[in-house]
């Protein structure tokens, strides 16, 4: 197999008034032909960010951006700004997280998703318009005909996101980026359109970045997990082997956060206390380690290196969980 | 499912708040009227912490809101401490609703970017003219305390400065001023990262401890509610399907849309492989819902007596009860 997307040392830097914010600090991750990859962190962990800055969406005046991304085998940090736009749609799409918001609301579902298989795969009108009601069939919305002429204020979040994943889909991209396609859904629509998602990629042998905050979701519809935290990824292994696995205490107290439904009732959660470091002035040593609970003197004057633990498997620990020195 | 009743209904001392048979409607023009709560009872005993629960418009959010009499329903009671809250006049019940407080889901724009948090928190006090200057500030100061943020930082700073936890702190500060003996929550962690919804769930259960809170706990995540709950009521199109103790409700479901509900939560182990997806397809319309229960077209045990006759809230196991023709066994 090989890689579709390859980061390679992404640094992302914005300019603000109160000095340079890094938000993406020295990423580098593959993403295989055909795999899922989960990106996972908390808001503010610089994970839509990187995902954006891969894809080439950031630019401004105040944008500081380093390193390489090759996008199957061609350097999109060397392209100009119109190449980049060139890969989009057959080359890669994105869902994006709100679905009420990123449709446009006077234009109708029909003209919003034509306009891709027009534009990039040339097809006429009515071309498109088939292609169209094949889309909507796949992301499985029942009349799809009838469709076509609505506004996206007459849809359900539900339907919404489904329109969504029909447009990213109409030119049959390689890769697909989805932020949090599901973050705005209720559980139950969220299963299905996870599922979906699972299975359409299979169907076209497709990528996909699934960027969450919910360990959940990634555990059950990826292949591969990165966390970010502060701007950096802090572990990334086999999504099976990081959950049988887990190396950095981070990523345990991620999971152990989530609402469990076999929890006993009435027990207290477990809490990440505190926030995320300023990312305007990162701490020296670790910057998990104000809110770490297996703290050490050398987590805070330290920077971690990534270590790798065989299998994919890194992390960014100086005392990984399994580790005797400094266990609690 | 999705059925009448009040079998479940407690008729003890401790109940606090009694709501029977509320009926809530919106008109939406051309003779069209959307049925968004449909004869719902339910009863709240003190220090209890009911939760509310079901899909996005199934009604919960109008049931609480209908509660406070924002808007007074169409028909049915709502009686909180011995007073029918649909029977009193206007300014009655301005004052009677001082004792019961709403929690909304979106931290950031329920807050007012204006004002500052020391006149967030404060204005409850202000409106009802409660204290001194001295001792209005004073409350704010401990209020803020006791919900984790520190007074001397945040006093004079707005809420765009905050982040989502911290504003939804801010709110509970705000809805605590008046000492309410109620507090609704609609919502009140969806709109937050996993791990700040954990701090925010755990400072509601002190908060619950410290004041001596009753509380509604509106969610469509089962997951958050498990942690919360004393007593569970699921909802399905304006109707209520199952209500019953967490335990009983989580380790066996008697309704099928409360089954399909907790096989929709994620589960963080890739080595539990999942079956098919629960539920398909969406909710229909409350303008015209389906006779009888209104589960019934995505329902998989759905027969004709279903479509004919709407099933009544029933006993199944003690303290469970359940409003389906064929509940799971």
């Amino acid at each position: 197999m090989s890689a579709i997307l390859s980061i390679r040392k992404l640094v992302v830097n914005f300019e603000t008034p109160r000095g340079l914010l890094s938000a993406v600090r020295d990423v580098s991750l593959e993403i295989e032909q055909g795999s899922s990859v989960g990106i996972v962190g908390e808001s503010g962990s610089g994970k839509t960010v990187m995902s954006r800055a891969a894809m080439g969406l950031l630019s401004g005046s105040t944008v500081r951006r380093e390193g390489t991304v090759m996008f199957d085998d061609k350097e999109l940090t060397a392209m100009r700004a119109d190449e980049v736009r060139d890969q989009f749609g057959t080359g890669m799409a994105m869902i994006f997280q709100d679905p009420m918001t990123a449709l446009n609301p006077v234009r109708r579902i029909g003209s919003q998703l034509s306009e891709g298989p027009r534009v990039r795969l040339g097809m006429d009108k009515k071309a498109a318009r088939a292609r169209s009601i094949e889309l909507l069939s796949l992301v499985r919305i029942p009349d799809p005909e009838a469709m076509l002429n609505k506004f996206p204020f007459q849809l359900s979040g539900g339907m919404r996101q489904r329109v969504m994943i029909a447009i990213a889909l109409a030119c049959k991209p390689k890769l697909l980026f989805a932020d949090e396609p599901t973050t705005a859904l209720d559980v139950t629509v969220q299963a299905q359109i996870l599922q979906l998602l699972s299975d359409l990629r299979r169907e076209m042998n497709m990528s996909m970045v699934l960027v969450t905050h919910d360990l959940g979701v990634v555990a059950n519809h990826t292949d591969f997990v990165a966390v970010m935290y502060a701007g950096e990824i802090v572990e990334q292994a086999p999504t099976t082997e990081l959950f049988s696995n887990m190396k950095m205490p981070y990523t345990e107290a991620l999971l152990k956060s989530i609402p469990k439904i076999d929890s006993a009732s009435g027990a207290r959660m477990a809490v990440i206390e505190g926030r995320l470091p300023d990312p305007t002035d990162r701490p020296s040593g670790c910057g998990f380690a104000a809110r770490c609970s297996y703290v050490q003197d050398k987590c805070r004057t330290e920077h971690p290196p990534l270590v790798d633990a065989g299998n994919g498997h890194l992390y960014r620990c100086w005392y990984p969980l399994g580790h005797t020195i400094g266990r609690k | 499912m999705a059925g009448s009743g009040t079998a479940h209904m407690r008729n003890n001392d401790e109940v606090v708040l009694e709501v029977r048979d509320l009926v809530v409607e919106f008109k939406i023009g051309r003779g069209l009227v959307v049925n968004a709560v449909s004869k719902v009872s339910f009863d709240v005993c003190r220090g209890e912490t009911l939760a509310i629960v079901g899909e996005s418009g199934c009604g919960k959010t109008t049931l609480g809101k209908a509660v406070l009499q924002l808007p007074p329903p169409k028909s049915g009671d709502v009686v909180f401490e011995g007073t029918n809250l649909t029977k009193l006049p206007k300014e009655q019940l301005r004052s009677a609703r001082t004792a019961m407080q709403m929690v909304f889901q979106d931290p950031i724009s329920s807050l007012d970017p204006r004002m500052t948090v020391r006149a967030l928190v404060e204005e409850p006090l202000w409106i009802w003219e409660r204290g001194t200057e001295e001792e209005r500030g004073a409350k704010v100061r401990e209020l803020l305390n006791n919900v984790g943020l520190d007074p001397d930082l945040v006093l004079n700073r707005r809420s765009y400065e905050f982040s989502g936890g911290q504003c939804q702190r801010i709110s509970i500060a705000r809805s605590l001023a008046l000492e309410p003996r109620m507090l609704i929550c609609d919502e009140p962690v969806s709109a937050l990262d996993v791990s700040i919804q954990a701090q925010i769930l755990n400072l509601l259960q002190d908060m619950k401890d410290r004041y001596g809170l009753t509380m509604i706990f509106i969610s469509h995540d089962l997951a958050v509610v498990k942690a919360v709950s004393n007593r569970i009521m699921v909802m399905y199109l304006g109707k209520v399907c199952e209500v019953g103790s967490p335990d009983a409700i989580y380790s066996k479901p008697a309704h099928h849309y409360t089954s399909a509900l907790i096989n929709s939560v994620p589960i963080p182990d890739p080595t539990r492989k999942r079956g098919a997806v629960p539920l398909q397809g969406e909710p229909p319309s409350p303008v015209a819902p389906p006779s009888g229960c209104r589960f019934r077209t995505r329902c998989p045990a759905a027969t004709e007596l279903c479509a004919a006759e709407e099933p009544q809230l029933r006993e199944v196991n003690p303290g469970q009860y359940v409003a389906c023709h064929h509940p799971r066994t």
